[in-house]
């Protein structure tokens, strides 16, 4: 069982290796801070590659994305903040940039309706117990007649 | 009566939901820009071939001008170059070139052998002003009011038809 544990981390974790964003880049990147580094590596996960739109900017390899990286790079090392950063992309680009899309008019649809679908479901499985609970009622008041 | 038709009405809700991302799969790489009716962002960049030859914003503002993103690595762009290089011919319309990310000898021997339409070139070595103007696709075409506002972006090949609809309607008095 702990081997197997074992196992499922190391599969778990490698992803996390390979994936990281100052690899392929021209010149690697030198953060003054660990911490720093931990808001660069969220910013480029939390952002979208605008030319492979499927991918994040960590993940892509399109010099766009090495120089939308180097662009957050310079930014963080110039003392921004996130939300600056990010707002500095919607600017640009546009919300389609952020993968968490921020809750407003046109995208309050997109953000209720799980909660929406959820509620009629909930609402779907009690209308069929409460109908099947009246119907073995009725068969029980039959059958002791 | 509810329990028969729920199905029917399910089934026509998921169609319309269905129809409707089907006609919107087109288009789902185009990504509205959010820079449409702003100020063109403020550059000071060279003129391709001509690296003392510095332009800003001032340089170009006064008359309507489309700003035409290319590069030489671009295959979409030599599908559009021949339009792009009749709207420049018409005279309706100012045409700039912005290079885009591309070694100086190869943009040049591009132009030589595509054909230079444009009134000047302005080169984006490294592609930072392209940032500011959120192109993220070669070809993208920017069209300018004389009040150097952004009124129109076209993403991907500029086509006879987009200059009809779309460019020429936005520039008439």
């Amino acid at each position: 069982m702990r081997r197997f544990f074992l196992i499922i981390i190391l599969l778990a974790s490698f992803p996390l290796s390979a994936a990281g964003p100052v690899e392929g880049d021209k010149e690697p990147l030198v953060f003054a801070s660990t911490e720093q580094e931990a808001r660069f590596k969220h910013l480029t996960i939390e952002l979208r590659c605008l030319v492979c739109q499927n991918q994040n900017l960590a993940d892509s390899d399109a010099p766009l994305a090495q120089d939308l990286r180097k662009e957050i790079f310079d930014m963080l090392q110039a003392g921004k903040g996130d939300e600056e950063i990010k707002t500095f992309m919607v600017d640009r680009y546009g919300d389609f940039v952020l993968y968490r899309p921020p809750v407003q008019g046109n995208t309050l649809l997109l953000w209720v309706m799980p909660a929406l679908f959820l509620f009629v479901g909930a609402i779907a499985v009690v209308v069929a117990v409460r109908k099947r609970n009246l119907k073995l009622a009725a068969q029980r008041q039959g059958a002791s007649d | 009566m509810i329990g028969r038709l729920l199905p029917i009405l399910v089934f026509v809700a998921l169609g319309v939901l269905l129809a409707f991302g089907l006609r919107i799969a087109d288009h789902k790489t185009e990504i509205p820009s959010p820079l449409i009716g702003k100020p063109l962002p403020p550059f000071e960049l060279p003129v391709l071939g001509q690296p003392d030859r510095i332009m800003t914003n001032a340089d170009l503002v006064g008359e309507p001008f489309l700003l035409n993103v290319w590069a030489s690595w671009c295959p979409t762009c030599r599908i559009e170059h021949p339009y792009i290089t009749d709207l420049a011919k018409s005279g309706a319309l100012r045409v700039i070139g912005f290079n885009y990310r591309d070694e100086l000898p190869d943009a040049q021997a591009w132009l030589r052998r595509f054909g230079d339409p444009y009134d000047l070139t302005i080169q984006d070595y490294s592609g930072r002003y392209a940032i500011d103007l959120g192109v993220y696709a070669a070809p993208e075409s920017f069209l300018v009011d004389a009040e150097g506002k952004i009124i129109f972006k076209q993403i991907g090949a500029v086509t006879p038809e987009v200059i009809e609809k779309e460019i020429l309607p936005r520039i008439r008095p």
